[in-house]
């Protein structure tokens, strides 16, 4: 008996099979506990997933490396993904032609804002430079940002993890920041949480309202690309 | 659903090359966004079934972070020994750039109004 599934494990450790497969029943099983909550922000879908599927790799003793060659598929998606932003955006093209100049400064301070204070923070409580350089790009959309980290002396690696727990605090708090700030206007708020929070924020957004969802698309789009540009500039300047 | 698909990652294909041709730091899928974008409008609108495979593509799209979010597991240790710094800067300044990007915006717009969901 015993030999018989120690076969079994060793054919599905080796396929993609299986981490494609535990990808997909553990984040069933969050969304499911999310929508049992009445879409909780603070029982966010991803952080849930990543904790079981941390748990369960760990328990196993099965690798990221892994792992990761049948989760790569799910992974492949978030190019398609990005690129079907466009169809949102055009949709609410005419409210966002309409608030240009808002749009334009909420970008450029918020951008700053996610970068300096990140670095500032994190020095205030002595994390060592290439920790704060990977904190540095950590609300812009994980390919610009592991670019961006690359680029200015971070771990490109820890820089993705630390963008994704950028974006579950985000959509975890946001509706909190907002509501104790008594702003209304989803296309404000869902734009806020775009450049704070990226593409888990502007998922989170795209469940509420489909307005919110294509200015925090727009934003995420729009933050990555200005702080691929400025950070650079502006690091070169300070440090 | 597959015309649909295709047009997706056609318009990736199309960022990707351009991103690196031109050796832009603009990653592919957001110039590919951008691409797309222009073809809408130039064509009026996305069809029928764009508009279907983006929608259901886009409900979901918190799935296609947790293989990346996973990785965490790689960097345990750096974020046991750094988790005080890391988890204050990620709070701190998340919250930062919600209230200055929403600040920064209301002050540009007093007196507009709009009603709807807010997340």
């Amino acid at each position: 008996m015993t030999p018989q599934i120690n076969e079994i494990w060793v054919y599905l450790s080796a396929s993609p099979l299986l981490g494609l497969t535990i990808t997909l029943l553990a984040y069933q099983g969050a969304f499911w506990l999310y929508r049992r909550s009445g879409t909780n922000p603070l029982v966010n879908p991803v952080l849930i997933a990543v904790t079981v599927l941390v748990l369960l790799l760990t328990l196993t003793a099965t690798s990221y490396e892994t792992y990761f060659a049948g989760a790569q598929f799910v992974h492949f998606l978030l190019g398609p993904a990005t690129v079907a932003l466009a169809v949102p955006l055009y949709t609410q093209f005419r409210r966002v032609r309409a608030m240009m100049l808002p749009v334009l400064a909420g970008l450029v301070a918020g951008s700053l804002t996610a970068a300096l204070s990140a670095i500032a923070v994190a020095r205030l409580f002595g994390a060592s430079l290439p920790t704060q350089l990977s904190l540095a790009p950590k609300s812009v959309t994980t390919p610009i940002a592991m670019g961006i980290a690359e680029r200015i002396g971070g771990i490109p690696s820890l820089t993705a993890v630390l963008v994704i727990i950028t974006g579950i605090i985000g959509a975890g708090g946001a509706r909190y920041v907002f509501d104790a700030m008594k702003l209304r206007d989803p296309a404000i708020r869902g734009f806020a949480i775009g450049v704070a929070s990226h593409g888990i924020g502007t998922a989170r957004a795209f469940q509420v309202s489909e307005q919110a969802g294509a200015f925090a698309a727009l934003a995420m789009g729009l933050n990555g690309a200005l702080t691929a540009l400025l950070l650079p500039l502006v690091l070169g300047w300070l440090l | 659903m597959i015309g649909a698909l295709t047009q997706l990652l056609v318009f990736q294909l199309l960022g990707e090359v351009v991103a690196r041709w031109l050796a832009l730091p603009v990653p592919g899928p957001v110039l590919g966004m951008l691409f797309l974008f222009v073809a809408l409008v130039l064509r009026s609108g996305p069809d029928h079934e764009l508009q279907t495979a983006s929608r259901n593509l886009l409900q979901h799209l918190s799935l296609l972070f947790v293989p990346a979010g996973t990785g965490i597991m790689i960097h345990l240790h750096r974020v046991a020994d750094e988790w005080l710094p890391l988890l204050l800067s990620l709070l701190i300044s998340t919250v930062a750039t919600l209230v200055v990007t929403a600040l920064v915006m209301k002050l540009c717009m007093r007196g507009r109004t709009a009603q709807g969901d807010a997340p």
